[in-house]
């Protein structure tokens, strides 16, 4: 590598700034080279299969034999079935209750981990052990926990635990999204610990100054300030939600009856329990616009500046 | 201008791409392969012998992973590969696997539409001509009723093995002393008991809803009894508007009735059949009786504590419903299981699988195996080798396997597996409905009519 490297790295170099200063020659080359694996990456594994799946809802598949041509029977079949809008509904009413959960509690346990005294780095430790463990482990574990007759509440006989927490279909949802909340709130706490650390302190210290307490200090600086954080996490919250499978497939398998039947889990019903490859990959599809509009809407409330949070304050 | 840093960023991003590259490199060859000597696509891992993917979950597994020592150790060269699978996960795994071109030589099933989707597709060997000819003896050792669900377009595409499981009523009779009554005799006693059971705290049926098929075993009894065996037979053959049935409607409200009653335990649609909690509710006495499998005997006999050992397990066919058409002796369950042999594999892969089949699934080691653990393998001899069973409880219970299976009228396959893919899915995706009370019978009946024949 060492003897092939260096004449690699100006010829690029003369060839992109092209009779420029040599102050800017090998940056942009090189820099460019770079992209290169996440693009192999990202057309690989993202361009390629979104293409399959466009292709693919419009064909007859059963997973098994040969593929048939079908037009646009997949789309109408779909497209009228009841189960479409009540999936998305439950995709919608599972975002909203999780980031609703999701963002208070992260906001204010991240605020609460930036301040750099020891306890609360060790308890930054304890708070960080749920992201650790797998969806499946999680799932698997609360499902004995809740168990109606063989778990927690039954076990140390508090009646207040003994619900039939996932086969009533209200109290199914709240836990789905109880136990989203309890996985994912350590990883946006950590986000947003970033960010109040990024806060320059002399902002608080003028405030103070300027005789702000605590609390006014928190809505005035920190959240204003915390603007760009708190899209980030909240499209990561928004999009990531969308595609809750591994979860709830595990704990209450889409049930009890559809309660908890997200998009991604009709998709996998379709395609893999019902054979049907085709109207599966309509709502691959359909999931994969109501991704891309979520993240641009949330892109467009974040506005357009550029400018960075300390200066927009 | 550093040129060194120059050098060191084209470095690593050369080295970056070229780690991608061997990653995606990776990836790419672990596909499907081929070797010299077998054609493309072969089995699970092409080339290194014959795979074999079974269930999990004992006294099951155990047989089935002494059957694979028996043939690795007759057959050092030619050894099968096993992975065992948990029963749901199974079924998905399988289907993906085929039709990838990654599945095993040997594929496990349950016969049925499951079947004739594969046989459809091409993904499964024609076995009539070697069975008929070259295996007649064990052919003629075997069931005849267990070929049915083997036979698509009358060839023979699957080798019944195993055992022969109807669905029966289990109750626990230190239940039944505790409210002082007697095992029900009809449907009306069946509703009769749920409120006496559920003053003393007991649940009168325990049930694994959220495998739904679970919830499935009660409606093809109620089918039966209400409507007779061509009730479903007509749906199977996809007769127009088979589910609007009025015998079939009927069922439905009166499976309705039970729920509405509060027959099945608290927080049913939350429980797995895989994870045996519906067995574990019987037998620890929360719940007083269950409709299900016969494979669930052996695990009741060994987690149960003294359940079976002690004669508190108690069982009967389902009983019939006051002014129903069924016959009384109909059973439903899993004739048999089966096992194919993929089309895509190699030839000697094929023979090697075909050499287990003949020689070691049915064998009189697996005979005996079955048996001992309250199973009764899907052979003829299988009665034969009950006299020698000492333990009582389970003599008794093998003799009732025996005679229900034996003295059916009409042994139904489950729907699940007797239907094609699609109609299964949408019938378990609508029962689970149905039990949560979410629509109605003839909602339910308008769904399934829709994919009647898919």
């Amino acid at each position: 590598m060492t003897a092939t490297a260096p004449p690699v790295a100006p010829a690029t170099g003369r060839k992109v700034s092209a009779g420029a200063g040599r102050g800017g020659a090998g940056r942009s080359g090189p820099v460019a080279w770079m992209v290169l694996p996440a693009l192999i990456m990202f057309v690989v594994f993202g361009v390629v299969p979104l293409v399959g799946v466009l292709v693919l809802s419009f064909v007859h598949w059963d997973g098994l034999g040969a593929i048939t041509p079908a037009g646009l029977s997949n789309w109408r079949t779909i497209l009228t079935d009841s189960s479409l809008p009540h999936s998305i509904f439950v995709t919608f009413e599972i975002m909203i209750l999780s980031w609703a959960v999701q963002t208070p509690i992260s906001l204010l346990l991240g605020t609460f981990l930036a301040g750099r005294q020891r306890y609360r780095a060790f308890l930054a430790v304890l708070y960080f052990i749920p992201l650790l463990l797998s969806s499946a482990a999680i799932a698997i574990t609360y499902k004995a926990l809740l168990d109606p007759n063989f778990g927690l509440g039954p076990g140390l006989h508090l009646d207040f635990l003994t619900q039939d927490w996932l086969g009533n279909s209200k109290l199914a949802v709240g836990v789905v999204v109880f136990i989203v909340s309890w996985q994912f709130i350590p990883f946006h706490s950590l986000i947003y610990q970033g960010g109040v650390r990024a806060i320059p302190t002399t902002m608080y210290e003028a405030a103070s100054i300027d005789g702000a307490g605590r609390i006014r200090q928190f809505f005035s600086i920190t959240i204003p300030q915390l603007k760009y954080t708190i899209i980030t996490s909240s499209t990561l919250m928004v999009v990531g939600s969308l595609t809750f499978f591994d979860l709830i497939f595990v704990l209450t398998a889409g049930g009890p009856g559809d309660a908890t039947e997200v998009l991604a889990l009709d998709m996998y019903k379709t395609g893999f329990m019902s054979n049907q490859m085709g109207p599966a990959s309509v709502i691959a599809v359909i999931l994969v616009l109501l991704g891309l509009a979520l993240a641009l809407l949330l892109r467009r409330l974040g506005g357009s500046t550029t400018a960075s949070q300390q200066e927009g304050a | 201008m550093d040129p060194n840093t120059t050098s060191r960023r084209t470095f690593l991003g050369l080295v970056g791409g070229g780690a991608l590259a061997a990653g995606l490199a990776a990836c790419g060859s672990s596909g499907p392969t081929s070797t010299p000597g077998s054609t493309t696509g072969a089995s699970g891992n092409a080339g290194s012998g014959a795979t074999y993917w079974f269930l999990t979950g004992q006294p099951q597994q155990g047989i089935r992973e002494a059957q694979v020592k028996r043939f690795n150790d007759a057959n050092p060269n030619t050894k099968i590969k096993t992975t065992e699978f948990q029963n749901d996960a199974f079924k998905q795994k399988i289907k993906t696997a085929i039709g990838a071109g990654q599945g095993p030589t040997l594929i496990w099933g349950w016969g049925g539409g499951g079947l004739k989707s594969y046989v459809e597709a091409g993904q499964v060997e024609d076995l009539t001509d070697w069975f008929n000819n070259e295996q007649a003896d064990l052919k003629n050792s075997i069931f005849p009723s267990a070929f049915t669900a083997a036979t698509v377009n009358g060839k023979l595409y699957a080798i019944p093995g195993e055992t022969v499981t109807p669905i029966v009523l289990f109750y626990d009779k230190r239940s039944f002393e505790k409210i002082g009554a007697q095992p029900p005799q009809s449907w009306g006693d069946i509703m009769d008991l749920v409120p006496k059971f559920n003053e003393k705290g007991i649940a009168p049926f325990s049930l694994g809803g959220q495998s739904r098929w679970t919830n499935m075993m009660w409606l093809e009894f109620l089918f039966d009894r209400i409507g007779g065996a061509e009730v479903f037979q007509n749906i199977f053959d996809g007769k127009k508007d088979g589910w609007s049935d009025p015998s079939a409607l009927k069922a439905l409200e009166e499976m309705q009735n039970l729920i509405k009653a509060n027959g099945f335990v608290k927080g049913f649609s939350s429980i797995t059949a895989d994870s045996n909690a519906d067995q574990a509710l019987l037998y620890t006495g929360k719940a007083a009786m269950m409709l299900h499998g016969a494979w669930t005997y052996g695990n009741m006999k060994s987690s149960g504590g003294d359940f079976v050992t002690g004669g508190h397990l108690g069982y009967m066919n389902f009983p019939p419903v006051d002014g129903g058409k069924g016959d009384p002796s109909d059973t439903v369950g899993n004739p048999g299981q089966y096992m194919s042999i993929s089309s895509k594999a190699s030839a000697a892969d094929k023979e090697t699988a075909k050499k287990f089949i003949a020689n070691n699934t049915l064998d009189d080691a697996t005979v005996s195996e079955w048996v001992k653990s309250g199973n009764i393998p899907v052979v003829k001899s299988a009665k034969d080798k009950l006299s020698s069973i000492t333990d009582k409880n389970d003599s008794a219970w093998l003799n009732f396997v025996y005679d229900t299976a034996a003295n059916a009228k009409n042994f139904a396959q489950s729907w699940d597996q007797a239907l094609s893919p699609t109609q299964a899915e949408t019938l378990l995706d609508n029962i689970a409905k149905l039990f949560q009370l979410s629509i109605s019978p003839q909602q339910f009946a308008t769904n399934m009519n829709a994919v009647i024949g898919q």
